[in-house]
C-alpha cells in the first residue's frame, strides 16, 4: 500500500489581499474505509501562523506536536512569535533530520509576516521548500487541486471572495478523489 | 592546568586550599601571565574586593586584566580596549583583542586571551547553528544567553575551571543597539556603558559623568578613547588601543584609523 495514500488528505492555502486562507478536508480513512469525518489537519502555531499537514495522519499529529513544542520554547526564549519564514526554515530542518526515515507528511505553512504580508509555502516530506506567491496544494487530491486553483485563483482577493474561491476549489477537487472529502475546514486570517 | 598536584605551601594571593575531590588546585602563579593576573577561589564564589557595589564583583569573580569598555549610543555601540603588549618586539598587528562573532555582533574581553579565543569559537558556532535552524541571524540577546550558558557550565562541571575572561558583547539587531557584559560565573547584564578590568572603578565613574542617553556614536567613540586615556599608564596611541564599532548598518567594524587629535586633546 502507498504510505501517502493510507489516510487520504487534501490541504490547500491561498494568498489574498493582506490575508491568507488555508483549508483542508475532514476525512480520515484507513485505506478504503472511512474512520472519521471530523479530522483536523490544519493547526495553529500562533495567531498569525498556521500549518496544514497532509499525508500519514499519525506523522501529521506528531510533527505538529514537535513543532508546537519548539515554537513555545522559542516564544519563551525570544519573547516574540516566530516569523512565518523562520518557521518554514525550522520545519524544513526538522524534516531533513529524518532524511533516511522521514515523516510521511507534506506540510503547508501559511502565515502573515511583517506588516501583515501573507506568506505561504509547502515542502516535500524531506524538507525541500517551495515558496509560492499564489497558492500551494498537497495531499492525495493535489493534482485536482492544482487544476482547480489554477483556474479559480485571482490575485489580491478580499477575504470574503478568497473564502469562496478556496472553498469551491477544495470541494470540487476532493469530489474527484475517493480518499479525501467529507466536508472541508477553511480558515481565513 | 595543574593535574592533581599539591598546592603551593603559601599561595601568593590568598587562595583557598583545594576542595575535596576532584583534587584540583589552581595556584595563582600558574595562571599569572605577563601583563595581568587572575585570582579567583576554585569552587565557592566568595565576593572579593572592596565594597564598591560592583555587581560583577558581587557575583564573586573579579577579572583584573587590561581595561576594556563599551558604550551604547543612540545609533550604535562602540567597544574599546587597551592593548598593552609585553614587549616592543611583539608584532601588534597579530594581536586582535576585538573580534566579531557574527557580522552584526562584536566582542571584547578582559582577562585571559586563550580562554577568550575558545569562547569566541564556541559562540561563533552557536550563532551559525541558530542560523542553520532558523535561517535568521541570531538576536544579540540569544547569543549572549548561549555564551553565558557555556560559561556557567564550566563553573558546575567536574574537572574544568571557569573561563578567566569577562566579555563585553556589542551588537545591533531588530531591538536596536545593545551592549552586554558576561562574567565568568555566567551572569550577564545589559549596560548603557560599562568597563571591565584593572581600572574599572575609575573608568565607570568617568563614564557615569560623561554618558548621556541620546549620545551619538561619534561622541561615544570620543568618550571611549578619553576613558581609556584616563587609566592608561604611559603614552596612549593608535597602536596600543583597539576599537570596534557597530552602527545602524548592522556591520561590526574594526576601527583602524582614528583621528589623532583625540589623543592630544584633554
Amino acid at each position: 500500500p502507498q504510505i501517502f495514500e493510507y489516510n487520504g488528505s487534501a490541504v490547500v492555502a491561498m494568498v489574498g489581499k493582506n490575508c491568507f486562507a488555508i483549508a483542508s478536508d475532514r476525512r480520515l480513512g484507513v485505506q478504503l474505509q472511512t474512520v472519521a469525518t471530523d479530522f483536523q489537519r490544519v493547526f495553529k502555531i500562533h495567531g498569525k501562523l498556521y500549518i496544514g499537514l497532509s499525508g500519514l495522519a499519525t506523522d501529521a499529529q506528531t510533527l505538529y506536536q514537535r513543532l508546537a513544542f519548539k515554537h513555545k520554547l522559542y516564544q519563551l526564549r525570544e519573547e516574540r512569535d516566530m516569523k512565518p519564514e523562520t518557521f518554514a526554515s525550522l520545519v524544513s530542518a526538522l524534516l531533513y533530520e529524518k532524511r533516511f526515515g522521514p515523516y510521511f507528511c507534506q506540510p503547508i505553512i501559511a502565515g502573515l509576516g511583517e506588516k501583515d504580508q501573507p506568506f505561504i509555502c509547502t515542502m516535500d516530506c524531506i524538507g525541500a521548500k517551495e515558496l509560492a506567491k499564489d497558492f500551494v496544494v498537497s495531499g492525495t487530491a493535489s493534482e485536482s487541486l492544482y487544476g482547480a486553483c489554477e483556474s479559480m485563483y485571482k490575485p489580491d482577493m478580499e477575504p470574503e471572495e478568497l473564502f469562496e474561491t478556496i472553498s469551491q476549489a477544495l470541494l470540487s477537487s476532493v469530489d474527484r478523489d475517493c480518499l479525501s472529502g467529507w466536508g472541508g475546514y477553511v480558515l481565513i486570517v | 592546568w595543574a593535574t592533581a598536584s599539591t598546592p603551593s605551601p603559601s599561595p601568593p594571593s590568598g587562595l583557598c586550599s583545594p576542595p575535596p575531590p576532584p583534587p584540583l588546585s589552581i595556584g595563582s602563579d600558574q595562571v599569572r601571565c605577563r601583563g595581568f593576573d587572575l585570582t579567583f577561589p576554585p569552587i565557592s564564589l566568595q565576593p572579593v574586593g572592596e565594597a564598591g557595589a560592583d555587581r560583577a564583583r558581587a557575583h564573586g569573580r573579579r577579572i583584573s586584566g587590561q581595561t576594556s569598555l563599551g558604550i551604547k549610543a543612540a545609533n550604535g555601540v562602540v567597544i574599546a580596549t587597551e592593548k598593552k603588549l609585553p614587549s616592543i618586539l611583539v608584532d601588534e598587528t597579530s594581536v586582535q583583542k576585538i573580534q566579531s562573532l557574527t557580522p552584526n555582533i562584536g566582542v571584547v574581553y578582559s582577562g585571559m586571551g586563550p580562554d577568550f579565543r575558545v569562547l569566541v569559537r564556541k559562540s561563533r558556532k552557536q550563532a551559525q547553528q541558530y542560523y542553520r535552524l532558523y535561517k535568521e541571524t541570531i538576536p544579540v540577546t540569544q547569543l549572549v544567553r548561549e555564551t553565558a550558558a557555556v560559561m556557567q557550565e564550566f563553573t558546575q562541571s567536574g574537572g574544568v575551571r571557569p573561563f578567566g575572561v569577562s566579555l563585553l558583547i556589542a551588537g545591533y539587531d531588530d531591538n536596536g543597539p545593545q551592549l552586554y557584559q558576561v562574567d565568568p560565573s555566567g551572569s550577564y547584564f545589559s549596560w548603557k556603558a560599562s568597563a571591565m578590568g584593572k581600572n574599572v572603578s575609575n573608568a565607570k565613574t568617568f563614564l557615569e559623568k560623561r554618558y548621556t542617553e541620546d549620545m551619538e556614536l561619534d561622541d561615544a567613540i570620543h568618550t571611549a578613547i578619553l576613558t581609556l586615556k584616563e587609566g592608561y599608564e604611559g603614552q596612549i596611541s593608535a597602536n596600543n588601543i583597539e576599537i570596534g564599532v557597530i552602527r545602524a548598518d548592522r556591520e561590526f567594524k574594526y576601527v583602524y584609523k582614528v583621528n589623532y587629535a583625540v589623543f592630544t586633546a584633554t
